[in-house]
């Protein structure tokens, strides 16, 4: 009830807004003598909502409705089960927006023949994360040919073509925020220990966190002194953490890449009585913020990696389709390509962030 | 050469010519009666689609994603099935899927391909897979290892050899570089994409060689009753070999096709296709202990499973019910599948009875044919035709 009633108040002052901005364009379009105005001031002879399209806060208008097809890969672990969730709820959230979410697949045979359905379906959009983005270029490809708009989510493709958009997180960008809190902690001690627990180390994001924090740790003067690398998992956190306590009698600071596994990073922190250091995480889970809630953890940090990249991806879509612009930014269209920030939370702003939070 | 008359008896390819008039009582309970359960269970699927997707499920474009997506996998089944019907199991197919997809996209191979002929991708994918394969039957039958184990084993180090050779990374085949392969594994003939002739064509070859040839009776005799055959003076071990070669040779073109599909290899490629190449197989109406199955059954089987995928995605059913569903439907079309053969069966057994001494019959067998776990289709000889 309550949340119609904010909707529709919301929407009043949009309106509202997209008016007042409708009746600025005309007055500007009969003093000035720019083109783009002329054109504007012509179309509000239609009526004020014509305008409110274009203006910015009239994109939460309903507008034409858009049907989106939505693929993910298989929901093994809890950021990408928040992935999907993320998308529902934010195409549930829109009157016009009409989801079609495909079984989620870690098999990009499976996950071609889903976007080929989608094609033939004729959807508006198409809004992917690949299980492999090289892999699912060519199809991707097929259905830009066809006019359908793909947005291309966390895993790129291979083509700058194959994606009207592209939004991802910021990997390389995670690593220098984890840098540059350490350093905040620890740059005047150029002797201090800082480890590294990283994910899989063969996966280019890994390569590129790691570079992150490297470069990050190099500008106030420390360096990784230990590092080991884990698989995303629960048990391999464990296991890696433990042999690390082991290698590194005192430690100062440990980045650990990913809180799904730093549910098992922090059992082996707990099993070893250590706590001589603080640990900063990494994407940025619901449990690993209630550990920076309760400020009794060895956790003190963790980095973001949105797990609401594909929810960001079903809006975009919509605006695409809809013919509108991103609001804000003065520019008009969607940009091509978004890169999310990977911002620090620590127990002064992590009520900002825990309900955006994600359950691992 | 018993052996080879008494399985193509048993095995009764198509819907016999001179036989069926022998064979009336049994018609449900043969090959084409279990056939029938599963175009059924196909009609029904495709009916559910009708209702649920409407137009959307009867394009002629959703008809070629269908098939598309069952291609690849239809070509490892084709594979699979020659290796259960032959008594055995393999469980590395999708291993060596990623390993000959990433074997056949290193830049040593793409070099050496633009150098030469675009083939040579197609043919380092078959040689791999063949290879990959004749580990397998060497171990198992010269060392006697149990194949789910010796395939078990070379699913684990073959996809390791695939991360190992492309260090986890997807390894890209340039369209615009490779147009000849291109030209054949992404393009299409009159409308039909050139993955779905290819496992025509697969499918095609496999049903002539498992019914018309020597081999193919061979096959049957080997799953039926190894010793047996064995003193039918078939090499068993020689023949286990070839099985587990042909089916590394499958998956070596199920590689290459998924290059031309993704432009890509990688050792995540094929993850579970063992598990859906054998649910093809096994629904299909092949028994899992050897010695009796049909390409057409396979091929029925693999169009199943794509179709109930599609029919899912048409839907925007959520993934966990999908899961679900899926479970139950296989075991629905089985059941199915048994009962139309048993509408049959019962009315044979009584044929049957009357005229001889009651053959035995498998309680656990999906269809009701006349067991094939003894050596008695062996000792018998022509004189029993009717019965399949």
């Amino acid at each position: 009830m309550t949340a119609t009633k904010r909707r529709t108040s919301w929407r009043r002052t949009t309106q509202t807004a997209a008016v007042l901005v409708g009746v600025g364009a005309l007055l500007v379009g009969c003093t000035g003598n720019d083109p783009v105005t002329e054109t504007t001031s012509a179309t509000t002879d239609d009526g004020a909502t014509s305008t409110a399209t274009n203006a910015p806060g009239g994109n939460d208008e309903t507008g034409d409705t858009v049907r989106i097809g939505f693929s993910a890969p298989a929901a093994d672990h809890g950021w990408m089960a928040a992935i999907t969730e993320a998308a529902r709820d934010r195409a549930a959230s829109f009157e016009d927006v009409e989801i079609t979410v495909a079984e989620g697949t870690n098999d990009v045979n499976t996950q071609i023949s889903q976007v080929e359905t989608f094609i033939n379906d004729g959807v508006d959009a198409i809004v992917l994360l690949p299980f492999d983005g090289a892999a699912l270029t060519p199809v991707a490809l097929r259905a830009m040919d066809a006019g359908i708009p793909v947005i291309n989510v966390d895993r790129e493709f291979s083509s700058p073509f194959a994606s009207q958009s592209t939004i991802l997180g910021d990997n390389y960008g995670m690593g220098v925020s984890a840098g540059q809190y350490i350093c905040s902690r620890l740059g005047d001690q150029p002797d201090a220990v800082v480890a590294e627990i990283a994910g899989i180390d063969s996966l280019p994001l890994t390569q590129d966190r790691s570079q992150g924090f490297e470069d990050a740790l190099a500008d106030c003067g420390l360096s990784v002194s230990h590092r080991v690398a884990a698989e995303f998992t629960v048990e391999s956190g464990e296991t890696e953490a433990a042999n690390l306590l082991q290698a590194a009698p005192k430690i100062d600071a440990i980045w650990n890449h990913d809180d799904d596994q730093g549910v098992g990073v922090l059992a082996a922190i707990q099993n070893a009585g250590r706590d001589e250091f603080f640990m900063v995480g990494g994407a940025g889970s619901a449990n690993a913020m209630r550990e920076i809630q309760s400020g009794e953890s060895v956790l003190e940090a963790t980095v973001i990696y949105p797990s609401t990249q594909a929810a960001d991806g079903i809006s975009l879509a919509r605006l695409i389709v809809q013919g509108k612009s991103l609001s804000d930014i003065v520019s008009q269209g969607v940009p091509k390509r978004i890169v999310l920030a990977a911002p620090v939370v620590t127990a002064d702003n992590v009520d900002e962030f825990i309900d955006n939070a994600f359950e691992s | 050469m018993k052996a080879d008359t008494v399985a193509s008896r048993e095995t009764g390819p198509a819907p016999g010519t001179g036989r069926t008039k022998d064979a009336k009582p049994g018609l449900m309970s043969g090959p084409v009666g279990r056939n029938l359960g599963l175009v059924i269970a196909l009609a029904i699927l495709c009916a559910v689609g009708i209702v649920t997707a409407g137009d959307r499920f009867l394009a002629l474009d959703n008809a070629l994603t269908i098939l598309r997506l069952a291609s690849v996998i239809g070509v490892v089944s084709i594979g699979m099935t020659f290796v259960i019907i032959g008594g055995g199991i393999d469980l590395s197919v999708g291993a060596l899927v990623a390993l000959s997809s990433v074997w056949a996209t290193t830049i040593a191979t793409q070099a050496m391909a633009q150098d030469t002929h675009w083939i040579v991708i197609v043919v380092t994918a078959v040689a791999v897979g063949a290879v990959g394969g004749l580990v397998n039957g060497v171990v198992i039958a010269y060392g006697k290892v149990a194949a789910f184990i010796a395939t078990l084993a070379m699913l684990a180090s073959a996809r390791g050899l695939a991360e190992m050779i492309s260090n986890r990374r997807t390894q890209i085949l340039e369209p615009r570089e490779h147009r000849g392969f291109y030209g054949v594994f992404g393009g299409d003939v009159l409308g039909v994409p050139t993955l779905v002739i290819i496992f025509a064509l697969v499918a095609v070859l496999g049903w002539v060689v498992l019914n018309r040839t020597t081999f193919g009776r061979r096959t049957f005799a080997v799953g039926g009753n190894a010793e047996a055959a064995r003193l039918a003076g078939i090499r068993v071990q020689r023949h286990t070999v070839w099985l587990y070669v042909l089916s590394g040779v499958t998956c070596g073109i199920a590689g290459a096709m998924l290059i031309g599909r993704t432009t890509t290899g990688s050792s995540t490629h094929g993850t579970l296709y063992e598990l859906d190449a054998i649910a093809a197989v096994v629904i299909g109406g092949t028994l899992l202990v050897g010695g009796r199955g049909t390409i057409v059954g396979t091929v029925l089987g693999v169009l199943i499973f794509t179709t109930l995928g599609n029919v899912f995605t048409l839907n925007n059913l959520s993934s966990s019910a999908q899961a679900v569903a899926r479970g139950v439907i296989i075991v629905l079309a089985v059941l199915l599948q048994q009962r139309v053969a048993a509408g049959g069966f019962r009315r044979r057994r009584r044929a049957a009875a009357t005229s001889t001494g009651s053959p035995t019959t498998t309680p656990g067998a999906p269809a009701g044919e006349v067991s094939t776990n003894a050596t008695a289709p062996v000792v018998r000889d022509e004189g029993d035709d009717e019965r399949s």
